[in-house]
């Protein structure tokens, strides 16, 4: 077969060059960081570059850069290491604040501290378009400032890309001190993001998702901010976090980080007109797609939609024996496809919901690519609602 | 053809998808999710649909070379076979699950979803084999594997179905299965078959029912009554823990006067009351059956299936008996030339002309032959 059509950006995105040669750059060398020796030396100099690089690219001081596995770890540090920490200081504090739709990394964490360790998880709602009610969550917090133990609101979401009002959740909690976890996961790259200007106190990313490798990611922490450590050894991030730094990784990652900040502008806007081309003809190829998550705060790259009448895991099923790859965007629990909490949170019922496909646009995204799945969808639409009719 | 291999995870259905993408078909490997709460892992050679499953089946598609996706069938399947399987002990009838599963998933549910998204065929392990008549009409016939011969949890399988089947190992023994799949790299070659019923992970079917059942079920203890003497002999937890013919877990604790073993003879339901006798007392020679389905173009009511190679098969792995059987408007009445013993309701009595399976029905009734 050619070479897919590759529309599911946000699931993984292709390594940008910059990023291929800083880590294959680093593969042949030995050195462990930690190492005193020249060679750990040069190894940590590269680590320490790297994490100057993001910390310029984000605006935040170096020494709040925190490598990790990724994503998922950032999200869990952040959301246990926080909850841990601020109970540790008093011990009311049990109250977590979140979105409805959070990714399942911030979740899952929730839910278990929620389980297993006494904490009381309140999960905000949001509109139908996915934006969280600001007022719900004010009043959340002013109901007792005191028993609330984090705030973690998403910058964008994963599967809608529907983006949220983290400045404004900032101004509300820091009334009354309570930390701010954002996982800006999505955002980075795709959506201007300044750590210092956006006052949040922790801040997870990832690196395959911006055009580095994957496996490393890192949580941006506040200086101030203590953190109780998930994983225990060498202390080898601001002891918070254990485990010797996969240095190659880490290079790729910096160069991404910089090469997504620098050409974000630039690149969303073309991605963003690809995209709205897409929404356009999807209109007039399938009149009746609802394109899911709010059309002004939007990811640039996201096109989300369901399709009446069909099952997201049919269409996805047709347009991959076809070349186009997608996403249903839904969280895939032991191993059967659940239907998708974030838009259930959005008011649509279960069939609704799992009557959907996410489409997302990159770097390498394409005309040609949006014109295939223009070509491709009608037919498979059409299949799709025949196998459930 | 488009073919679609429903791959379990087990060595069969990755031969039986490996075949059929050898044979020129275009394959897809699905992996149907039947349950609501998957197990992470699986326990010994019991059960199935485990995420371990759904794994092994993924990595025999990545070496055969097939595209692999997962079908969530588990709403389909607790309501045609999970639900049908409580109602039947429930109501003191022994069901056939994986029987219902190939004719209301498999080769339904799967099936119907597999053509409309353009798909002509579904592939399974089952042992069985598809012979084309000249006319280009199907016959479903047993495996010439005996031992491994699954023809009976088919025989609900009508003419279309079988025409959109795919059953590539019926020619072929169980043991040189395992010798394929090793030499063609799949992992799974060694690993056990799979037992009982796929949803009963411990293959504590009692304990099961107990626990599912609960305030359905009829009731949860009654007597265990001697059927000749009336004597009570011991108490039992439940009806639904019984199938006619069973000899053990019965725990009377003394033995019946002539030293000989007791069987279930009769599951009373609504009085919670188990009949037990002597094995003689289980001999069946006629049999109803009802929600007849037949392999084929039906034969019309009233005809009369006689013919020396006639059998029937009551159990799966059971054995063949002969019998006449008689075409009823809702169902067929089986007369037996052999007898057969501890014939339960709710199990299929399924109808063959030689190795060809002609039809089956639920039985309903079972006639005893009169005590000598």
């Amino acid at each position: 077969m050619s070479t897919p059509v590759y529309l599911d950006h946000a699931a993984t995105t292709p390594m940008v060059p910059a990023a291929v040669d800083a880590m294959t750059a680093h593969l042949r060398e030995p050195g462990n960081p930690s190492s005193l020796h020249a060679s750990g030396r040069r190894a940590r100099r590269i680590v320490e570059e790297s994490r100057e690089t993001i910390a310029q690219a984000l605006n935040c001081r170096p020494g709040e850069v925190v490598f990790t596995s990724g994503g998922t770890e950032a999200d869990n540090l952040a959301v246990k290491g926080l909850y841990w920490s601020r109970r540790a200081a008093d011990d009311v504090r049990r109250r977590l604040l979140a979105t409805s739709v959070e990714h399942h990394a911030v979740l899952d964490p929730l839910h278990w501290l929620a389980e297993h360790d006494d904490a009381d998880l309140e999960l905000v709602r949001v509109d139908e378009l996915g934006r969280l009610d600001l007022d719900a969550l004010a009043a959340s917090i002013e109901r007792d400032p005191s028993t609330v133990a984090l705030v973690t609101v998403m910058w964008a979401n994963n599967e809608v890309g529907t983006t949220q009002p983290v400045t404004r959740v900032v101004e509300i909690a820091a009334a009354h001190g309570i930390p701010v976890h954002t996982d800006a996961v999505q955002a980075l790259g795709a959506v201007p993001v300044d750590f210092a200007a956006s006052g949040v106190d922790a801040m997870s990313l990832s690196g395959h998702k911006v055009g580095g490798p994957q496996g490393v990611g890192a949580l941006v922490v506040r200086r101030e901010i203590e953190l109780t450590a998930l994983m225990h050894g060498g202390g080898q991030e601001r002891d918070v976090r254990s485990g010797t730094l996969d240095v190659p990784a880490i290079a790729g990652f910096a160069a991404a980080v910089e090469v997504a900040v620098k050409e974000q502008a630039e690149r969303a806007a073309r991605v963003a007109e690809l995209r709205d081309h897409l929404v356009a003809e999807m209109r007039r190829v399938v009149p009746d797609a609802v394109l899911n998550g709010d059309p002004a705060h939007r990811l640039p790259g996201n096109a989300h939609f369901s399709f009446p009448g069909c099952e997201g895991d049919s269409l996805l099923m047709l347009l991959d024996a076809r070349g186009i790859e997608c996403s249903t965007g839904s969280a895939c629990s032991a191993g059967v496809p659940q239907p998708s909490h974030v838009l259930l949170a959005m008011g649509r019922d279960e069939e609704g919901a799992r009557s959907s496909l996410r489409f997302t646009l990159g770097h390498t995204s394409t005309e040609a690519d949006v014109t295939a799945l223009v070509e491709a969808i009608g037919p498979c639409v059409e299949r799709a609602r025949a196998a459930r009719a | 053809m488009r073919v679609v291999a429903a791959m379990s995870g087990g060595v069969d259905s990755a031969v039986a998808a490996a075949r059929a993408a050898e044979a020129g078909h275009d394959v897809t490997g699905i992996h149907l999710a039947l349950s609501r709460n998957p197990k992470s892992y699986r326990s010994g050679a019991r059960g199935c649909c485990t995420i371990e499953d759904a794994n092994d089946a993924r990595r025999a598609a990545d070496v055969i070379g097939i595209p692999f996706y997962v079908w969530d069938l588990s709403d389909r399947f607790h309501e045609d076979v999970v639900e049908d399987f409580m109602a039947t002990y429930a109501a003191g009838r022994t069901p056939n699950p994986c029987l219902r599963c190939n004719e209301k998933i498999k080769f339904a549910a799967v099936l119907d979803r597999a053509l409309a998204l353009g798909f002509d065929a579904v592939a399974t392990g089952h042992y069985a084999r598809l012979e084309n008549r000249p006319d280009g009409v199907p016959e479903l016939h047993r495996a010439v594997d005996d031992g491994k011969d699954q023809s009976y949890v088919l025989g609900v399988l009508d003419e279309r179905q079988l025409r959109h089947s795919l059953f590539p190992l019926g020619d072929t023994p169980k043991s040189e299965v395992r010798e394929e799949a090793a030499r063609r790299g799949l992992l799974v070659a060694d690993k056990p078959d799979s037992h009982d019923i796929c949803f009963v992970a411990d293959g504590d079917n009692a304990g099961w029912l107990r626990e599912k059942l609960g305030e359905r079920a009829p009731n949860h203890g009654g007597e265990i009554v001697d059927d000749e003497s009336g004597e009570v002999l011991g108490r039992h937890g439940g009806t639904y823990g019984f199938t006619i013919g069973q000899r053990k877990g019965l725990r009377i604790g003394r033995p019946a006067a002539d030293g000989r073993p007791r069987y279930v003879l009769d599951i009373e339901p609504v009085s919670g009351t188990v009949r037990v006798g002597p094995h003689e007392r289980l001999a069946v020679t006629s049999i109803r059956g009802e929600q007849p389905r037949w392999c084929g173009p039906a034969p019309a009511a009233g005809t009369r299936l006689d013919g020396p190679d006639v059998t029937v098969q009551l159990r799966a792995h059971g054995a063949e008996h002969r019998a006449v059987v008689a075409v009823a408007e809702d169902g067929m009445d089986i007369e037996l030339l052999d007898p057969a013993h501890g014939i339960a309701p709710g199990q299929a009595a399924v109808v063959y002309d030689g190795t060809r399976v002609v039809g089956s029905a639920t039985i309903t009734a079972a006639e005893r032959a009169r005590a000598s």
